[in-house]
């Protein structure tokens, strides 16, 4: 109850407040998003296997998020950073469809 | 890069002993009934979707601020910035011919008007000459009294041309007959015709130009009025600050000469 009423009152306060994001940070905010739901899909995942840590949890958020940001941002210093981009996108797009693949035989075994 | 489904299996399973023994294999009621029981995971677990959450709602507010630029990479701009500047010139440019083609055409547009107002001022300056059209302006007024009828065509004649000589521009006898370069007096036996029309008496001199000037031109020893009180009648003038001259004649197509 509390993560859902959380997981809301966040994007409330987001569109809100309107926080002023640092102009060097527009490009990677996306990335991270993307990063931070390839996470909630994992944990998802994991506690329908039963296999479900907070900690673990919290840790592999924000270092999914980090490293997708840092992989881009040396994308960026190196020239390829569009390239790089797309690519932690596709990445991620397809473990989330992995996850959620696994959550919907957990949910419907089907 | 982090495995979210591998490395909490292996941490899990440690900590699933300290958790609340759950078989694995759980299902979606499993998970609402989970969220509606407060726990002391879920605080953490709403810190991080706390986050999550507010990085979703900045992303919303900036795509919907519409500005596609902000997002754009630096290469993407460049190109962008090229594209606007390479568009600037061109739009420059056809402005300046535009504005080219504009004052061609306006100056264009002032020289004729000038033309035209030359060719009106002319227009007007002929009809008047011409006696095409009425003219109205200070003057005088002479009115020669003859009961003898005895005034003659060749003096009406001096009289006009000395009226001419002392700048008259508009000349009309009796409101009917208008003294223009052709007219012509004729006479004899005490009647005394212009222009085909005969002059009745008292007659009336109507004359725009300066007042003094034609007053004197009509007053002075041997003229109008000296010649036609030897005559027996009397003149009288009066200048007067607004002469009306409505008689008008047609004008006269010439049969031979033409403009050179």
């Amino acid at each position: 109850m509390f993560a859902i009423l959380a997981l809301l009152v966040g994007i409330a306060l987001g569109i809100w407040l309107e926080p002023s994001l640092p102009p060097g940070l527009t490009t990677y905010l996306p990335i991270m998003i993307v990063a931070a739901l390839d996470a909630l899909f994992g944990a998802l995942r994991a506690w329908f296997d039963g296999t479900f840590s907070d900690r673990v949890f919290a840790v592999s958020f924000f270092s999914n998020v980090l490293i997708a940001a840092l992989i881009v941002f040396i994308g960026d210093q190196i020239g390829v950073g569009s390239q790089l981009s797309t690519a932690v996108v596709v990445v991620f797009g397809i473990r989330i469809f992995t996850n959620a693949a696994a959550i919907r035989r957990a949910v419907f075994h089907a | 890069m982090p495995d979210p489904t591998e490395r909490p299996a292996r941490h899990a399973a440690e900590d699933e002993t300290a958790a609340p023994a759950t078989p694995p294999g759980r299902s979606l009621r499993d998970l609402g009934r989970a969220l509606l029981r407060p726990s002391a995971s879920h605080i953490l677990l709403a810190a991080v979707l706390l986050v999550f959450g507010v990085g979703v709602g900045t992303q919303l507010t900036t795509k919907a601020a519409d500005d596609p630029y902000a997002t754009a990479r630096r290469a993407d701009l460049i190109q962008l910035l090229d594209t606007a500047t390479t568009e600037t010139s061109r739009l420059e440019a056809e402005i300046a011919q535009l504005k080219t083609t504009r004052d061609k055409l306006q100056s264009g547009v002032d020289g004729a008007k000038v033309a035209q107002a030359e060719a009106q001022n002319r227009l007007d300056n002929l009809a008047i000459l011409n006696g095409t059209v009425g003219a109205t302006g200070p003057g005088i007024r002479v009115v020669v009294y003859d009961p003898g009828q005895k005034v003659s065509a060749s003096t009406l004649l001096d009289a006009v041309e000395e009226f001419r000589d002392a700048g008259a521009e508009v000349i009309e006898i009796n409101d009917s007959i208008r003294v223009v370069a052709s007219t012509w007096f004729a006479g004899a036996n005490g009647s005394v015709v212009a222009d085909r029309t005969a002059i009745t008496w008292p007659m009336v001199i109507d004359v725009i130009g300066e007042g003094h000037a034609l007053e004197e031109a009509a007053r002075f020893r041997g003229g109008l009025v000296s010649q036609v009180q030897q005559l027996g009648g009397s003149v009288t003038i009066t200048q007067e600050t607004s002469v009306r001259i409505t008689a008008v004649r047609s004008l006269p197509q010439n049969q031979y000469a033409r403009p050179a």
